[in-house]
């Protein structure tokens, strides 16, 4: 598809195939198109193939699309494994110098051979060759070379300026000798000046970087960590932009000091969150509960991978959903947002906070690998529906009605079950924040009507439970058909859904971002009149459809879309499965 | 100023004679004798009778998890500077299910007073082999005696330059006043073992045996606690059966001095929101 392109690297792990990729993506962002990424890549450091997808639209992009048109391979492995994902008439780059690409079959594929290293050795050193193969697709794409100036000043400018124009150099080399050697073109678009945001305001950000500067926004000021594939550029984020504003971030020394540290912060007065993928949240279970039963604020943010237990450590995965809905011993009630954009990862994390103090418990932000690591543009980020709302919080002028000790932190006989907060350094609010079950003043008890009224205090928490976040319903909202997600899966169902309704199959789609509480009346409103629902999820049972099975019914309604291989759904795919699943009569 | 009676809740529920009495009058008398105030202390415990440390001693308090009191003490600690933070737990909960953090509670040194009431044996599971257990003893867990060989805290905190390794015994509340109250002081993680019998599970070592045995290092002219490697041989020399200021590091810079962009007031304290001037820096890392 013309003004649609699909861009590639590929070569061995550690030969610079990311940073070859995010020069190329910022580039095209830089000059105003969308740019939509994602990062293949496998759980070591040297060698085993990696890739870096790019896909660069002068329209909002919603998902990494499932065509690739240029292909950079720095080996045979690259054009291999990356096969059937060219389209009809790809160009695939190639160093000559390294080796003689061959095509697995006889498909109408360009295979290009460039001297990519003889041509970075002309502009100044071998290392460029990555330069050269981007100078190359920049002249398949019909761009101006010196558009990609400011982005290579910002990455090689520390180096010098001789640096940055041998760069520079390396580029035009590339961009010249396929000029003159090759004649496949897939042009992107001149950017128009009438697109609906201005290109210059435009931001480049992933679901990753969206949490940190959320949990920013929405006021937290101390993380406590561990190193975790994918969740790690949450931390990155925030070491470089917390202290700035007063805020504190721990690596701990594993997931269960990060999740206490968290709680402990909370208890202080502090927002405080932490961030994890499923081995580290499985290891979060047991204080998770303690956050649920000391009532005490707190925000995990899963960036989910393929699990169980190390499973496909870099790979994507929406598997978690039952553990963030059920994990811990007992009963508790939790909040689980699953936001569906990076704009959401941005929106839902700082609205964690305030539903965490809210209601004063732990809030889960479900996110995954899929959006956590893949850069895209995005029009802006909400800044205006940022807020700080603290919930029951006591001042110490509340206190001083109470004398020493007569304070009741856990008074269950609050009709909305939330009592109010006192803060450690307050005069008359001591308390103790506990495990064990308690009686108002926080002391353990095991008297049964406190059991009963403190089980009942906590759960009376969420009962009436009103929130922005729940069902998203996109499309033809009269159609018997629908489409139903949760979380990083909104993109790719929504050029799905867009596709079918070009093929003539109206179709509306429904998309979760919260499932605890669960929203139980909007989602029956959106249900209204739905034959057949297709729901799609990243996982290998099916645990939203079980879900919904569970908490409204439709049995007879429901047909699923798995796919838990690693990789994120391909649009085909969704496409295909819906014209399996929806009756044809439905056609308009 | 503070009494004694403001650091004070409902009756203890341990044993009688229990040893962890002690530690909790020693604790209430160093904050007096240091002029805090009840709202301005926390007590973080973990699971066991000893964890019921903060629910007997009248500041805030956090009855964690099992094992989990150093991560929660030292965020609550960094959440609000001007709290004066204890971690409590026992031999069990800090050295077994909870022994990660006590190390990297020490690799961070966060300002924290950690109180170990060590008696050798799990008492509120009602008498299995902990690991301070002497080889051989017998326990529930250990019919035929315990053939693992105990750690020894202080040196496991002196290898691991803790700034701060005391030791006292819940039978001397004089000495152990003072150990707590130089440990509040020191600036960064300081480690307080205390030797504190279970009157009900360990009739090994009990509070006859330890007045056999202790050796008091603060009345011992020639012993100098600046001395690492020295203490670490003094220690070994009388199989752990010490009490005293152990180890100090008078230099050791704590993790708040350290940390790049630690605020001087409360993080409790800092704005949530935002300037349009830092949106607009934030935003701009992001074109």
């Amino acid at each position: 598809m013309s003004g649609d392109i699909g861009w590639k690297v590929g070569g061995r792990q550690g030969e610079g195939i990311d940073s070859t990729g995010d020069i190329y993506a910022v580039a095209l962002h830089r000059m105003g198109y969308y740019v939509f990424t994602y990062r293949h890549f496998m759980s070591l450091i040297k060698g085993g193939h990696t890739n870096y997808k790019v896909r660069s639209s002068d329209q909002v992009l919603r998902h990494h699309g499932d065509l690739v048109h240029v292909l950079v391979a720095f080996d045979q492995t690259t054009i291999t494994h990356n096969w059937h994902e060219l389209a009809d008439g790809a160009v695939v780059i190639y160093d000559t110098a390294a080796f003689k690409a061959k095509a697995p079959d006889d498909r109408n594929i360009n295979l290009c051979g460039v001297p990519l290293t003889e041509l970075a050795k002309n502009a100044g050193s071998s290392i460029m060759k990555n330069m050269v193969a981007i100078g190359a697709s920049i002249c398949i794409h019909e761009l101006e070379l010196e558009s990609l100036r400011p982005v290579v000043e910002d990455k090689f400018g520390k180096k010098g300026p001789t640096v940055v124009e041998q760069n520079m150099e390396a580029l035009h080399q590339g961009y010249v000798y396929f000029n003159e050697h090759f004649s496949a073109r897939f042009p992107l678009p001149p950017i128009k000046k009438s697109t609906h945001s201005l290109p210059s305001a435009r931001l480049y950000a992933s679901g990753n970087q969206a949490v940190g500067f959320g949990a920013l926004a929405g006021g937290c000021r101390f993380l406590s960590a561990y190193p975790i594939t994918p969740a790690t550029e949450i931390m990155y984020w925030a070491l470089a932009q917390f202290p700035r504003y007063g805020g504190v971030v721990v690596q701990a020394e594993d997931e269960i000091a990060a999740m206490n540290m968290a709680i402990g912060a909370n208890f202080a007065g502090v927002r405080a969150m932490t961030s994890t993928s499923g081995p580290g949240f499985s290891l979060m279970m047991e204080a998770l509960g303690l956050a649920g039963m000391s009532e005490t604020p707190v925000v995990v943010v899963d960036v989910q991978r393929s699990g169980p237990s190390t499973g496909l450590p870099t790979k994507t995965e929406q598997s978690d959903l039952n553990e963030a809905l059920h994990g811990t011993h007992g009963e508790i009630q939790r909040i689980v947002l699953t936001p569906r954009t990076v704009e959401e990862c941005f929106l839902l994390t700082a609205e964690a906070f305030n539903l965490a103090e809210r209601y004063q418990l732990p809030v889960i932000v479900l996110s995954d690998l899929y959006m956590g690591m893949s850069s895209q543009t995005i029009d802006e980020f909400p800044l205006d529906k940022i807020h700080h709302e603290r919930g029951k919080l006591l001042q110490e002028v509340d206190l001083e009605k109470f004398g020493s000790y007569t304070y009741q932190r856990y008074n269950a006989d609050v009709l909305d079950g939330i009592s109010p907060r006192a803060l450690p350094g307050q005069k008359n609010g001591r308390y103790v924040a506990l495990g064990n079950e308690h009686s108002g003043v926080g002391l353990e008890i095991e008297d049964l009507a406190t059991r009963r009224a403190q089980v009942g205090k906590r759960q009376r928490k969420l009962l009436n439970f009103q929130h922005f976040t729940g069902i998203h319903l996109d499309g033809d909202v009269h159609s018997p058909l629908a489409l139903i997600g949760f979380g990083s899966t909104w993109g790719v169902m929504e050029e799905a859904r867009i596709a079918l309704n070009t093929n003539g199959l109206q179709v509306k789609h429904i998309h979760f971002s919260r499932v605890a509480p669960f929203p139980t009346e909007e989602f029956k409103e959106a249900m209204k009149g739905v034959q057949t629902a297709l729901v799609v999820e990243q996982n290998s049972t099916g645990q939203l459809a079980d879900l919904i099975q569970k908490e409204v019914g439709f049995h007879d309604r429901l047909e699923r879309c798995l796919r838990f291989d690693g990789d994120p759904f391909t649009l085909q795919e969704i496409i295909t499965r819906s014209e399996q699943v929806f009756p044809l009569g439905v056609h308009h | 100023m503070s009494t004694i009676a403001d650091f004070k809740t409902e009756k203890p529920t341990w044993c009688p004679g229990c040893g962890d009495f002690g530690v909790l009058n020693a604790m209430q008398k160093a904050c007096v004798n240091l002029g805090l105030t009840p709202e301005k202390v926390v007590v973080v415990s973990g699971i066991g009778c000893s964890g019921k440390m903060s629910q007997h001693f009248g500041g805030y308090g956090v009855h964690s998890l099992h094992g989990r009191s150093l991560p929660t003490a030292q965020a609550v600690k960094l959440a609000n500077r001007e709290l004066t933070v204890f971690a409590a737990g026992g031999d069990g909960d800090g050295y077994g299910i909870g022994m990660g953090h006590f190390i990297h509670a020490m690799r961070r040194n966060v300002d924290v007073t950690y109180v170990v009431m060590d008696n050798h044996i799990y008492g509120l599971t009602t008498g299995q082999a902990s690991p301070t257990s002497d080889v051989g003893h017998e326990t529930k867990t250990s019919p035929h005696g315990t053939i693992e060989q105990p750690i020894v805290p202080l040196q496991l905190a002196m290898a691991q330059h803790c700034g701060f390794v005391a030791q006292g015994f819940s039978g001397n509340i004089k000495q152990l006043v003072s150990l707590m109250e130089r440990a509040v002081t020191h600036k960064g993680f300081s480690l307080v073992n205390v030797f504190s019998p279970c009157v009900t599970f360990n009739k090994v070592n009990t509070y006859e045996f330890y007045r056999d045995h202790l050796v008091n290092l603060d009345e011992e002219e020639s012993y100098n606690p600046q001395d690492r490697l020295a203490a670490l041989d003094r220690v070994a020399a009388a199989n752990n059966l010490v009490t005293g200021v152990i180890y100090e590091d008078l230099d050791r810079p704590s993790f708040a001095e350290q940390l790049y962009g630690y605020p001087e007031q409360p993080l409790t304290q800092v704005n949530l929101a935002l300037s349009e001037e830092s949106y607009e820096e934030i935003l701009s890392s992001f074109r």
